[in-house]
């Protein structure tokens, strides 16, 4: 489902990813985790397409297309989600306004016939009840005044909503407490099917006692430095980043 | 980060689709202003002796005056002496109905998307229409006189009803409230006026649309529209120019006066021409506008949308005489390549328990100016005035400016005043935001746009709503790159 292949890119001119190589088939849930810094957030960022980032070197193939040649809004139409480790708030837009208006842009891209707003509501109030969400939050502005917790349930409604190929969560886990972590990634794992895939990009292990991944991946400084399962996480915890940090080249066969 | 600002410029760089010009012969007066042109202009609209003095008087008190140039806008000096006053369309005698209307001219407004014909007009909205200096047709007008209601041309008020009038001219704004209301004095031409009599509810909207058509002309209009006791009634006025390389000068007054328990909703969807890319042409907009309510638990509220003219200076305003008077002003500017905005309010809080909201919206895009000047003035005897003040301003790409000038002067203790200003840069986030849900750019900008002005749009009477919704739309539209 995506392949990426030595993969630069840099913020402001400094190089932040420095050769990543990834493969992610259908049906599998990809952690990636690392110190801060490492560049987790760059690469979600950089697959979504956000501008900010330029990307030096390297290919990213996705459905057999060169993901890099799509502007942000057809990666989007294509089934690429990122859910954002800080949403973004829109006065004045409600919420069902915002989501139904992606939700059709997405219908209009595949050539499929845009739904009505009744036809629409009952969609919506069937996806709230996976993330146990408060319907009063539909009428409000996009994000403003939701709390943390209520902001990353949110996008894993619009994620319920828009049912991408290719979800890409980033720090979804930050700012939660663990009942709010629980419902996300309940979230996460209902929505889970082999045609779809997943990559979680934490801080922490916590997420994935709930999110179960099939493979673990640490970065640092903008290289992938070790590939594993869901073990590999634990270790982690356990000897924490330091003992990463010190695994300075990719171990042979584990990417 | 650069595509992004690029995109802001493409977006932000919509063509202004009404600049056609009419093929009409029209009735002008020679070039320039003095007491010969006022004479000619009220001569040539058979106005009653009282009436000429009031036009002198204000020409010998303009005389005196000087422009003012405390507004945050730049313009080359304006040749006074190089405009045409008077332009009026060609027409044997006055049109009695529809049918007489000179057909080019029906096109034209049928071209603006304003059909005059009243079969067609189901939306129960009564217009007015005046072609450069000259009302050409109102609509609805035996079936609002059956209520008691007068809604015509200034011209035709002054022949049909002088001693309203007569009454009522100048009693808001007097002659030499300003350079710019002196000069609309010596020289209007037309305008709309309305009269709501006692317990009257105006049972439909009043709108007039204005129109500038002759090369080298100004418009000077005047409405005055005036609420009695208990009446309701809520007006909405629109504009439109022609393409043209000069600059062309609007300087209208708006008088509206709202007696006890009266309420008055003007509502305007400015859209004169706004000159090019570069700046060249485009309609100096320099207009006074206030409301008085004079009498206990009046209301006046005054809405606008304004998305045009190269140069906007205007601050409709409320002066709250009578006890539990409200003022409100809720306004949405949006200004994009040269263009220069400085508009706001003023709300004088004279009776005790007044109060006012202010609302306003400033977009600036391109290189654009867009400031915000509102006044709050709380008189010694406004025992319990309460203000409520909130402007925002929002900044697309990073060559334009949002500026915020409120006054406060309190003069009484027991007034409460609360202001509230944001500034901010329409956030590539946003729109990242968007993207990412699978929403375009232009569609994107569209929606947050639209969401910041949202508290001003639902003022506007519903169908006016969707207008201006669409209007900022078109002035923001263009190739996605």
């Amino acid at each position: 489902m995506l392949e990426i292949r030595n993969l630069h890119a840099r913020v402001e001119g400094k190089e932040i990813l420095k050769g990543i190589n990834l493969t992610v088939r259908p049906g599998e849930i990809h952690a990636i985790m690392g110190p801060n810094g490492s560049g987790k957030s760059t690469l979600a960022g950089v697959l979504a397409g956000k501008s900010l980032y330029e990307v030096t070197e390297g290919e990213v193939i996705y459905q057999g297309m060169n993901l890099l040649d799509l502007d942000p809004a057809a990666r989007a139409c294509e089934g690429v989600f990122l859910a954002f480790q800080y949403p973004v708030e829109i006065p004045g837009v409600s919420n069902t306004y915002f989501l139904k208006a992606a939700y059709n842009a997405v219908r209009k891209y595949r050539g499929e016939e845009e739904l009505d707003a009744v036809d629409f509501l009952a969609l919506v109030r069937e996806k709230m009840k996976l993330v146990e969400m408060d319907p009063s939050l539909l009428n409000r502005p996009v994000n403003e005044g939701f709390s943390g917790g209520e902001k990353k349930r949110n996008e894993i409604l619009q994620m319920a909503v828009l049912n991408p190929r290719l979800a890409i969560l980033d720090e979804t886990d930050s700012g939660l407490d663990i009942d709010a972590l629980r419902i996300v990634a309940h979230g996460v794992n209902a929505l889970h099917t082999p045609e779809n895939a997943a990559i979680v990009v934490t801080h922490y292990q916590r997420l994935l006692d709930y999110i179960v991944p099939d493979v673990v991946h640490v970065l640092v400084d903008g290289r992938i430095v070790r590939s594993g399962d869901k073990d590999l996480a634990l270790r982690l915890e356990d000897e924490g980043y330091e003992w990463a940090r010190d695994l300075k080249e990719p171990v042979p066969g584990t990417v | 980060m650069s595509s992004d600002t690029q995109e802001l410029q493409d977006l932000t760089g919509g063509e202004y689709k009404y600049g056609f010009v009419t093929d009409i012969e029209a009735d002008t007066v020679p070039k320039g202003l003095s007491e010969d042109v006022i004479r000619l202009i009220s001569h040539k609209k058979n106005e009653p002796e009282w009436l000429l003095e009031w036009r002198l008087k204000a020409y010998r008190l303009w005389l005196g005056m000087t422009e003012p140039h405390w507004a945050n806008v730049e313009y080359p000096p304006i040749d006074y002496q190089d405009i045409i006053y008077y332009s009026a369309p060609k027409m044997k005698d006055r049109p009695k109905s529809l049918d007489e209307v000179d057909p080019e001219l029906l096109a034209t407004y049928e071209k603006l998307g304003i059909p005059l014909k009243e079969q067609e007009l189901l939306t129960g909205v009564a217009v007015d229409a005046v072609f450069d200096s000259v009302s050409v047709a109102t609509t609805f007008k035996d079936k609002l006189k059956d209520l008691g209601i007068i809604f015509c041309s200034f011209s035709e008020a002054v022949q049909e009803y002088p001693d309203l009038v007569r009454k009522y001219l100048g009693a808001v704004v007097p002659q030499g409230d300003n350079f710019y209301a002196a000069l609309n004095s010596a020289v209007f031409t037309d305008g709309s006026f309305v009269y709501v009599p006692k317990g009257v509810r105006c049972p439909m909207e009043l709108s007039t649309y204005f129109r500038i058509n002759s090369l080298g002309t100004g418009q000077f209009e005047r409405t005055l529209i005036v609420a009695d006791e208990g009446a309701t009634v809520s007006y909405l006025e629109g504009c439109t120019a022609p393409v043209r390389d000069e600059n062309q000068l609007h300087a209208a007054v708006v008088e509206l006066l709202a007696l006890d328990d009266a309420t008055i909703k003007y509502s305007t969807v400015q859209n004169w021409y706004p000159g090019d890319k570069d700046g060249k042409g485009g309609i100096y907009n320099f207009v006074t506008k206030r409301g008085k309510c004079a009498g206990r638990n009046s209301k006046i509220s005054w809405t606008q949308v304004e998305t045009g003219s190269s140069i906007t200076w205007k601050y409709p305003s409320c002066i709250l005489v009578g006890d539990n008077a409200v003022g409100e002003f809720y306004s949405v500017a949006v200004t994009n390549n040269r263009q220069q905005a400085d508009t706001g309010t003023k709300m004088i809080h004279i009776g005790k328990n007044t109060r006012s909201t202010i609302v306003s919206k400033g977009i600036s895009a391109g290189f654009s100016q867009n400031t915000y000047r509102g006044q709050v003035k709380i008189m010694k005897n406004a025992d319990g005035a309460r203000n409520f003040s909130q402007c925002d301003s929002m900044l697309m790409g990073d060559r334009c400016g949002a500026h915020t000038f409120p006054y406060i002067e309190n003069n009484n203790r027991t007034a409460q005043l609360e202001h509230e200003a944001t500034t901010s840069k329409i956030g590539e986030d946003q729109i990242f935001y968007c993207n990412q849900r699978g929403i375009a750019t232009e569609d994107a900008v569209n929606m947050i746009v639209n969401g910041f002005c949202k508290e001003v749009f639902r003022e506007l009477p519903m169908e006016f709503a969707v207008e201006a919704q669409k209007l900022l739309g078109i002035s923001l539209e263009g190739s996605v790159g």
